[in-house]
């Protein structure tokens, strides 16, 4: 066994994760490209990005399952590749995949993971029914966890994740595969144990709505680089056009790109005929250029949506690609090892 | 050490609330044993053979007795009479016959002259034992056919063959019981111990151990102990209803179950032990199951479980040398047939345990801590 590295206590101010020049190459495949980036102390930290992106592999290393190629992160003041009992000791981690057990409670799976995590006995009791009553399980709390649905079993490992009290909260993709409603209940839930915990939370997430609502700072990764780093309101304060207008016409002329195109405002216009996208730099300027453009070609108008920037826009300028378009590409290189559910 | 228990605690936790994983790994075992049993084990009766008296003289109506004799008590054969050699030839081809006896036309006059008389028996040899069970009790027959003259011809001083069986007799199916009882460990080993280890690594349940500050070695200590302890469970369970069903005489003499105990436990541990390093470095769920079959047959049948290792070629039982079963088996023979004590199994057990830290060690080396 490694001999612990004992670290000094945590200064208050030095960040909670301080990741360095990190690095991992799979044979000739790099998915991690030397990323570096600070998260503060009380911070919610989303990294985004598609699958593939490298961000599973960035957050593995974070969390010890994978040991970098070169460089490190210091995580609690700890380092990954020097003292990662430490760093284990320090954060608490939600996996990607569902890992409960189906056939035990939501009790007795929690009552284990305090045992590996060398909680004392005394406090093991106190601490999972807090936990439990934390995440709304107490009346599931002795029921298989086969018996929950999907967004209760992922309270369950939420709670799981805490049982030993970490100041550190790694979450990867924490609402893949909910519906919205259980999304809802576990935004929530984080929010919520965040404000009361005093907790750091590291989050990686393909949602957009997701990222924006719950993180202070939003970390873009893509091809195992880091294409951006802000908060959700700078990053789209970042990107030039300011709004996006979906239309959709009938009776529109051949030359209607273009025209839509020579209005006040438009940066960019997609489309196929029908239905339009228009990125402009100002939305009202431009709706109602398009409103009398309609008019005076005798173009009718069959619907008309106004959106200021979201996330999504933020990521196509940043990486070239739509985030749902890259959700469709192969994502073996991601982790040859996970089989999803 | 605390953390080894938690991950004993979550895998017997699972493991009892499975129900239907524990029967499946003692159900082929046990029907295994009960259908090989009965279908090897039981007297082969009533073979229908033909005979063809062309003699009719005393002496040849003197051996037609003794056959009707064999006919009325063990019932080996039923003899039906045919008139013509060639007739009873082509209905032991078509199959309607197991045998054909012929009396030759001069058999009485060679008994008398003391030249030598012959029986023939024409047997279907496509059937190993049909066709031995009836040339054994042909020969018997004609020994006692022989008998008067054979007290004559007796010169004092002569060597004879005087057997004597050390053991009651014993059935085929309990000759086949500790070869079961290894099978049922060794079911629960691959299912309780590979496939569901394999599955929880697809699904991502080692991680969640990993990244806790579990230690590789109580990682590895904890899944054997809880696949060993699952092992012994299956191999008691069998070893009850086994030497039960199998009518094992004095079934419970608490020094044989204690000494069984023993052995059940050793080879639970040598082969959870093979298992884990099989499975150490294995991420594909479909894997195990492949292996499975052809895992069952290469430990099974060399063990000498169902047939002496004496009559394998030379490469069968160099695997067999290899094979834990064979030692497992060994040693539950002698224990369950024998009733013999420790000294008798010695070697089997060192074995085992020798196999068990050998293949644990190996899987501790080849171990990842990581993913």
């Amino acid at each position: 066994m490694r001999a612990r590295v004992v670290s000094a206590a945590p200064d208050a101010s030095a960040p909670a994760i301080d990741v360095r020049a990190i690095e991992k190459a799979f044979g000739d495949f790099i998915a991690v490209k030397g990323i570096s980036f600070q998260v503060a102390r009380g911070e919610v930290f989303g990294l985004l990005g598609p699958n593939g992106a490298g961000k599973s592999t960035l957050i593995r290393m974070m969390t010890t399952l994978v040991v970098p190629t070169s460089g490190t992160a210091i995580i609690g003041g700890c380092d990954v590749v020097e003292d990662p009992n430490g760093v284990r000791r320090a954060i608490g981690v939600i996996p990607q995949a569902m890992t409960s057990d189906l056939e035990l409670t939501p009790t007795e799976n929690l009552s284990i993971f305090a045992k590996l995590y060398g909680v004392p006995r005394a406090r093991r009791k106190h601490l999972i029914a807090e936990l439990l009553e934390a995440v709304e399980l107490t009346a599931w709390a002795d029921k298989p966890v086969k018996n929950l649905s999907g967004g209760m079993r992922r309270r369950v490992e939420i709670a799981r994740g805490l049982v030993h009290e970490p100041r550190i909260f790694f979450l990867d993709e924490p609402t893949t595969g909910l519906d919205p409603v259980s999304r809802g209940a576990v935004w929530e839930m984080l929010r919520k144990i965040k404000a009361e915990r005093d907790l750091t939370v590291l989050l990686t997430t393909h949602y957009m709505d997701e990222a924006d609502k719950l993180c202070d700072r939003i970390a873009i990764v893509d091809h195992g680089e880091l294409k951006a780093l802000d908060s959700p309101a700078n990053l789209k304060a970042a990107v030039p056009s300011q709004n996006t207008l979906d239309a959709s016409f009938s009776g529109a002329p051949a030359d209607w790109l273009r025209r839509l195109q020579a209005l006040p405002g438009v940066a960019h216009v997609s489309g196929d005929g029908t239905v339009y996208r228009i990125a402009s730099s100002s939305g009202p300027a431009t709706t109602m250029a398009l409103m009398a453009e309609a008019a005076k070609a005798g173009v009718s108008v069959q619907s008309l949506a106004v959106q200021s920037t979201s996330l999504d826009d933020v990521f196509v300028h940043y990486t070239g690609r739509q985030l749902r378009d890259a959700l469709q590409a192969p994502t073996a290189a991601d982790n040859p090892f996970m089989m999803r559910r | 050490m605390e953390r080894m228990l938690a991950i004993m605690e979550r895998e017997l936790l699972r493991f009892s609330k499975s129900p239907a994983l524990i029967t499946m790994s003692l159900i082929v075992p046990l029907l295994q044993l009960v259908v090989l049993g009965y279908a090897f084990g039981g007297t082969v009766r009533h073979l229908r053979v033909a005979i063809v008296d062309q003699d009719r003289a005393v002496p040849a109506v003197k051996f037609r007795e003794l056959l009707g004799a064999v006919q009325a008590n063990t019932s080996t054969f039923d003899t039906i009479e045919y008139h013509d050699v060639t007739v009873a030839i082509d209905a032991l081809r078509q199959g309607k016959l197991n045998g054909v006896i012929t009396i030759p036309p001069d058999f009485s006059r060679r008994t008398l002259d003391k030249r030598a008389p012959q029986i023939a028996l024409i047997t279907d040899n496509t059937d190993n034992v049909v066709a031995a069970t009836l040339t054994a009790s042909l020969s018997n027959l004609l020994v006692a056919y022989d008998a008067p003259r054979v007290v004559q011809r007796r010169i004092p001083g002569a060597t004879s063959l005087d057997v004597v069986e050390v053991y009651p007799y014993v059935p085929y199916i309990q000759y086949l019981l500790p070869g079961s009882i290894v099978m049922s460990i060794f079911m629960m080993v691959m299912i309780g111990g590979g496939i569901i280890f394999i599955d929880d690594k697809a699904r991502g349940l080692h991680e969640g151990y990993l990244v806790t500050p579990v230690t590789a070695l109580e990682l590895i200590l904890g899944f054997n102990l809880s696949g060993a302890i699952k092992a012994v469970i299956a191999g008691l369970v069998l070893m009850t209803f086994g030497t039960l069903i199998a009518g094992v005489p004095h079934p419970f003499e608490v020094l044989r179950l204690l000494r069984m105990l023993l052995v059940i436990v050793v080879t639970s541990m040598a082969l959870i032990s093979m298992m884990f390093l099989i499975m150490v470095r294995m991420n594909n769920p479909l894997m195990p199951r492949a292996l499975f079959g052809a895992l069952n047959t290469l430990l099974y049948f060399p063990s000498g479980a169902v047939y002496p290792q004496q009559a394998f070629p030379g490469w069968l039982r160099a695997i067999a040398i290899v094979d834990p079963f064979t030692y497992a088996v060994h040693a539950l023979k002698s224990l369950i047939l024998k009733n013999t004590g420790l000294a008798a199994i010695t070697n089997d057990l060192l074995f085992l345990s020798i196999f068990s830290l050998v293949t644990l060690g190996a899987a501790t080396l080849l171990f990842r801590r990581t993913l």
